[in-house]
């Protein structure tokens, strides 16, 4: 029971944090049109890309002389940045089609 | 200093994936919304490289560069390639790499505190060990929804009493991320964990059927949000935070939505996946005779008819046809016959996607009818052409309790006066039922490819007036 409190009470900014971001979550979406869903999936999966922060962090961090942790930390890097840059390129490809026309 | 920008940094990339998040909730400002999200995660990516403090070899910022660098380049070019029929899987694909970047980070977080001796705090514990399966579980299930899409797995695959099996496994997994944490564990358990939750990642995937993937993109998409949540909890990093817990929260809600426009519980997408039960396949089975017909009949049908509804459906992008529909469209409106199409809220792989693959063939915006509102107008219809859809327009989702669609929403199509239908044999749709609508009296076939069926069509068109 003492180890949960001080849990909370060492992280309890973090989970104010969480607990209000899950609602602007919720809110953001909110009455969003059928013919908007795949977009919207596709630009929720580029944003979170945002681990590849995680996995700078990481490499910034990382002993020098640890080849292990430097293969994973750059494939990580790798793998983020695919994430990012893929899921922000294909959203604006989907959005692109939306655009007025004549 | 450096550390106040940082955050500040931090800050603007917070209040970017919110507004942009916003933003793509409208057709109007969606693409500027993505956009101001990627910039966003730019300053976000550029903050944490150039303001950091502390030393750092040079080689370390060489190999990030580099990786960067690789990713965009592999990254752009799959992304700007890709058919856009194929955006589905793609998007698993790019899900699945944000959860192994996950995964990797905790376990080289892992490792380090286990080298560095000292011990890691419950919290930051948690952190880890969660990131590490929900991350695994992200990447593993991401992989196997993509070989489904792709069409390299079409048979959902299903060991006996999966359901079981799958929800001890999942509990075996939950107990040993808790030992893990309250024990510490070690490296070799560590792994252990990782093989666990990679392997229950694809048993989880593997017996749902390639129909509902999308809605198990959308879940997986909200699980590697919550894993990159835990990351940027383990690290007190903001932006990681609001980035994976609003892609967590609003994944989380997008999939119960797209539940709703399928009439089907969540629990039902995962535990009772399609055609589950042998015994309602079989009683399924449709008997009668079909009636077929050429090119002329149809070509003479759509002419001297008032008005048209298009039903597209997944075989129509497969084909790549949305082009030569388009033709077909303006070339009837150019006769005095209404043309309209019939949107399935699933049309498609996934919500919205036929809008997406119809737009990109420069098809009006407004001609594009919703469910709800076209379906009263069927029985005001001539003639209804159905290309490639199957399962939006089977009448067993309302008549046949037995039926594994039972209670999907449908385009009542049985309405029209006259039904043609697309088809390039009499194979079962994709969710493996037989269609009653193929034996309809009103029902003609149209056997062929799509694409070149329709353009023979509107060659055949042409010809008359």
């Amino acid at each position: 029971m003492e180890q949960v409190l001080t849990f909370f009470n060492d992280n309890r900014e973090m989970i104010y944090f969480i607990i209000l971001s899950v609602f602007v979550g919720v809110e953001v979406i909110g009455g969003v049109p059928t013919v908007l869903h795949t977009p919207l999936m596709s630009g929720a999966n580029a944003i979170h890309g945002v681990v590849i922060v995680g996995a700078i962090y990481v490499m910034l961090n990382v002993n020098p002389t640890d080849t292990v942790a430097l293969i994973l930390g750059c494939l990580a890097v790798l793998l983020g940045t695919l994430n990012v840059v893929g899921g922000f390129v294909v959203t604006d490809r989907m959005l692109e089609m939306f655009k007025k026309k004549k | 200093m450096k550390q106040h920008l940082l955050e500040i940094c931090y800050l603007i990339g917070s209040v970017t994936f919110i507004f942009g998040l916003k933003m793509m909730g409208n057709a109007k400002t969606a693409r500027n919304g993505n956009l101001i999200g990627a910039v966003g995660m730019t300053i976000a990516i550029l903050g944490t490289i150039f303001l950091h403090t502390g030393e750092v070899a040079p080689m370390i910022y060489a190999m990030i560069f580099g990786a960067i660098a690789v990713g965009t380049i592999i990254g752009w070019m799959t992304a700007k390639k890709v058919q856009m029929t194929a955006m589905p899987q793609l998007v698993s694909i790019f899900n699945g790499m944000g959860g192994a970047c996950a995964a990797l980070i905790s376990l080289i977080e892992f490792t380090h505190h286990m080298h560095s001796g000292e011990p890691a705090t419950t919290g930051t514990l948690i952190a880890i060990i969660a990131g590490l399966v929900i991350g695994s579980v992200s990447f593993s299930g991401s992989m196997i929804a993509f070989l489904k899409l792709n069409g390299n797995m079409n048979k959902p695959v299903r060991l006996p009493a999966y359901n079981m099996i799958n929800n001890v496994f999942m509990l075996f997994v939950l107990l040993f991320g808790a030992y893990m944490v309250y024990s510490g564990g070690s490296l070799m358990l560590a792994y252990a964990l990782f093989a666990s939750a990679l392997l229950y990642g694809i048993l989880f995937t593997l017996p749902i059927g390639g129909a509902d993937m999308p809605v198990v993109i959308s879940l997986l998409n909200s699980f590697t949000g919550l894993a990159a949540a835990f990351g940027g909890f383990l690290y007190g990093n903001k932006v990681m935070l609001t980035g994976g817990i609003l892609v967590g929260s609003a994944g989380t809600l997008l999939t119960l939505i797209m539940c709703k426009a399928m009439n089907r519980p969540l629990s039902n997408v995962i535990f009772g996946a399609f055609g589950a039960g042998s015994a309602a396949a079989e009683g399924n089975e449709v008997k009668g005779t079909t009636k077929e017909a050429s090119v002329s009949d149809v070509a003479v049908l759509m002419n001297y008819s008032k008005s048209v509804v298009i039903v597209p459906g997944y075989g129509l992008a497969v084909a790549q046809a949305q082009h030569v529909i388009h033709e077909l469209e303006m070339l009837l409106e150019s006769r005095g016959v209404s043309v309209k199409y019939a949107i399935h809220p699933v049309a498609g792989r996934m919500p919205g996607h036929m809008n997406v693959l119809l737009a990109e063939a420069n098809v009006s915006y407004d001609k594009l009818v919703e469910m709800d509102d076209i379906n009263p107008e069927f029985s005001n219809t001539d003639v209804v052409l159905i290309v490639g859809a199957n399962d939006v327009v089977n009448p067993a989702a309302k008549t046949n309790p037995a039926s594994p669609i039972y209670g999907m929403p449908i385009l009542e199509a049985e309405n029209a006066k006259n039904i043609i239908i697309n088809k390039r044999s009499m194979s079962a749709g994709y969710a493996g039922i037989d269609n009653e609508l193929f034996y309809n009296p009103k029902t003609s076939m149209f056997f062929g490819d799509a694409k070149k069926a329709l353009t023979e069509l509107v060659a055949e068109l042409k010809t008359m007036d």
